[in-house]
């Protein structure tokens, strides 16, 4: 078991090297950071440009860059951005916002989307199954930037007609809040809503269709029928045989999801105007610097490789053949 | 009336599966062929005829809209900036007097094209590969499993995001080129482990041992029979990539100025939706419901494709069952 672990570990530690030297690559080969500088009026002394082409080791072959950066990254030194500032030190605040979004958005979709795709199989084309259905079909053809958005028109409705601003869209904390450590969290969590649910309404209806038919599946099964014949109740025989049966095969879809959730959250950082990761992405590559691009990717892949290995030990607690080979 | 449910041997209407002898089942005298069964099949599925009626209708639309109205999407109405819909312009206007419909039908015509030219491009990728690693398998099948797990680390948004520099100013072609290459992989995945079970078939082998090269062997006889997943992947490429392609454009990386497309309009009226909803609204509108309705015509083409779905066997079992009584 242990052993199987540490070897997928090992797995994601390469596939996320490899990922990062891609970007790395295909951001160093296509941007043109020295044409930007160049554009720039008044157009920079040429002795400028030469020192930022140094700076940058754009006299060097890629790989060899990668290996410079790679080398300060092991370090914990990720380089500096183009307007030459440390990109270490805003590193940690974007991880904290992007992963505070993140965590809250992916626990709340999958904990939701199971219980959805649970209720539609078991009360399968009822009202409730139609409507669930429906929903998801919705909500999966919306993509974020129209559903934050019209999250977004939605809170101001609703602060317009209360009177006061109880959702807040903009940023993730006001600017220059005075309060105890309880009333920052009141303000924190009244800015917290209405990004979180643009991110998890899309994680509910993606996991709920796949928990649907895999419960779907395990209903028509024969040891769910042994079960109840041996004299388990109906609600106990479908949680503790039904569910726990149905829930391997999302177990992998976990790591799937967290894929589509990084790029969600581009766009949700994005409206709402958050500085994570995502919207660092965005900058990055407007800006086209190589270090932050390649920071980013970095970020998502150990997420996405994370959220993989995590679910290899999910994979591995819920099937017990795993276990055994 | 018997209904011929074979698992596995989906072949199309074509009657490309000829060499199996289970498939030469209907007889002359009746009339039911694969294709009715299917067209009835689908025809039972109310959403996907909606769908399949709104897809037809905007694409009519994207293409024969720009002549309903007198404004053109490059005109200015100078005594018109900003205006919500009224009847000279029934979609508004936007802060330089442009008519928001003019401009939502160019959109939708740009997002509609690229989506069925990737859909196209990305699906027979993905079958050659697909087939012909599965079919050879070795180190093309090792890569194409490697290339696949890399993309889940590295999501193709942020691959295509970091290229946008190099396609920035050219034509828009580059960009249908690029949703495509990144496309097809996870299909390819399916069709390899359709072809690993296809190939072990008589009729295959048949094939082989009467001297048919590999290449012949591929396009006559694995590919077709799998017709039924293709059009249905297709089907769901189609939405999956207008949405890819919005979201580029959303951020300015996919389609550029002066093209227009529906994720360019979003994009460029997201800030100022609170205010001026109908900038928004239109062009938001026609790609979810887009989206919406290429998920139900994917979804009734599986119901009326794919034999094993349980949904179309169930409700037979019940026809066939009403019939009897």
């Amino acid at each position: 078991m242990a052993g199987f672990l540490l070897r997928r570990l090992v797995n994601y530690v390469v596939l996320a090297l490899v990922a990062t030297f891609l970007a790395f690559t295909l951001a160093s080969a296509t941007f043109d950071p020295i044409g930007v500088l160049q554009q720039r009026n008044p157009p920079p002394p040429a002795a400028s440009i030469e020192a930022k082409k140094r700076d940058l080791h754009l006299d060097q072959p890629i790989p060899q860059r990668f290996v410079t950066w790679m080398g300060g990254v092991v370090q914990g030194d990720f380089g500096r951005t183009i307007t030459d500032r440390p990109i270490t030190d805003e590193l940690g605040r974007r991880v904290g916002v992007s992963l505070r979004l993140f965590l809250l958005g992916i626990t709340i979709g999958i904990l939701f989307g199971v219980l959805l795709g649970v209720v539609s199989a078991i009360r399968q084309y009822k009202f409730s199954d139609y409507f669930a259905t429906l929903f998801s079909f919705v909500l999966l053809s919306t993509p974020v930037f129209v559903l934050g958005t019209l999250l977004k028109m939605g809170a101001q409705g609703i602060n317009d007609s209360i009177g006061t601003n109880v959702l807040i869209f903009v940023g993730e904390t006001t600017p220059g809040f005075q309060g105890n450590w309880f009333e920052h969290l009141g303000d924190r969590l009244q800015h917290l809503i209405v990004p979180t649910l643009a991110i998890a309404l899309g994680q509910i209806a993606y996991y709920s269709r796949y928990q649907r038919s895999s419960m779907l599946d395990v209903l028509g099964s024969d040891f769910l029928r042994t079960a109840q014949a041996k004299g388990l109740t109906r609600r106990k025989a479908l949680f503790k045989h039904g569910l726990r049966t149905a829930l391997i095969p999302m177990a992998t879809l976990f790591a799937f999801g967290f894929g589509l959730l990084v790029v969600g959250g581009t766009f949700t950082e994005r409206i709402f105007g958050w500085f994570g990761m995502g919207d660092w992405l965005v900058t990055g590559i407007s800006a086209q610097d190589t270090n932050i691009t390649a920071t980013v990717t970095l970020f998502v892949a150990v997420c996405v490789l994370f959220s993989g290995w995590l679910a290899d030990v999910l994979y591995a607690a819920l099937d017990p053949r795993i276990r055994v080979n | 009336m018997t209904v011929i449910l074979n698992e596995g041997d989906s072949a199309g209407t074509t009657g490309a599966a000829s060499g199996s002898p289970v498939d030469a089942a209907p007889e002359p005298g009746k009339a039911m062929t694969r294709g009715r069964l299917v067209l009835i099949r689908f025809a039972r599925n109310k959403l996907a005829l909606v769908g399949l009626v709104l897809i037809v209708a905007m694409y009519l639309m994207a293409f024969v809209g720009p002549f309903l109205t007198k404004w053109s999407y490059d005109q200015q109405d100078y005594t018109a900036f900003l205006e919500p819909p009224y009847s000279e312009h029934i979609f508004g206007t936007d802060k330089i007097g442009t008519d928001m419909f003019a401009l939502t039908m160019r959109g939708l015509q740009k997002s509609l094209i690229i989506g069925l030219l990737v859909a196209l491009i990305s699906t027979t990728v993905a079958a050659i590969v697909g087939a012909a690693a599965g079919y050879f398998l070795g180190v093309a099948d090792k890569a194409l499993m490697w290339v696949v797990d890399l993309l889940l680390v590295l999501p193709s948004f942020l691959i295509i995001a970091i290229l946008s520099p190099w396609f920035r100013g050219k034509s828009w072609f580059l960009l249908v080129l690029m949703l495509a290459a990144f496309q097809w992989m996870i299909t390819a995945r399916i069709v390899r482990g359709m072809t690993l079970t296809l190939k072990e078939r008589e009729f295959v082998k048949a094939a082989k041992f009467m001297g048919q090269p590999a290449r012949k062997i591929i396009a006559k006889h694995i590919v077709p029979n799998m017709a039924s997943l293709l059009i249905i992947d297709a089907t769901i490429n189609v939405g999956s990539a207008v949405l890819a392609e919005t979201g580029l454009s959303y951020f300015g990386f996919g389609v550029q100025s002066p093209d227009v497309s529906l994720g360019t309009l979003i994009g460029l009226n997201a800030e100022s939706a609170t205010t001026f909803p109908w900038l928004f609204l239109f062009p938001a509108g026609f790609l979810v419901v887009f989206v919406l309705a290429v998920n139900w015509v994917g979804d009734g083409l599986r119901d009326a494709l794919d034999p094993t779905s349980t949904r179309v066997r169930r409700k037979e079992k019940k026809d066939t069952k009403e019939k009897a009584a």
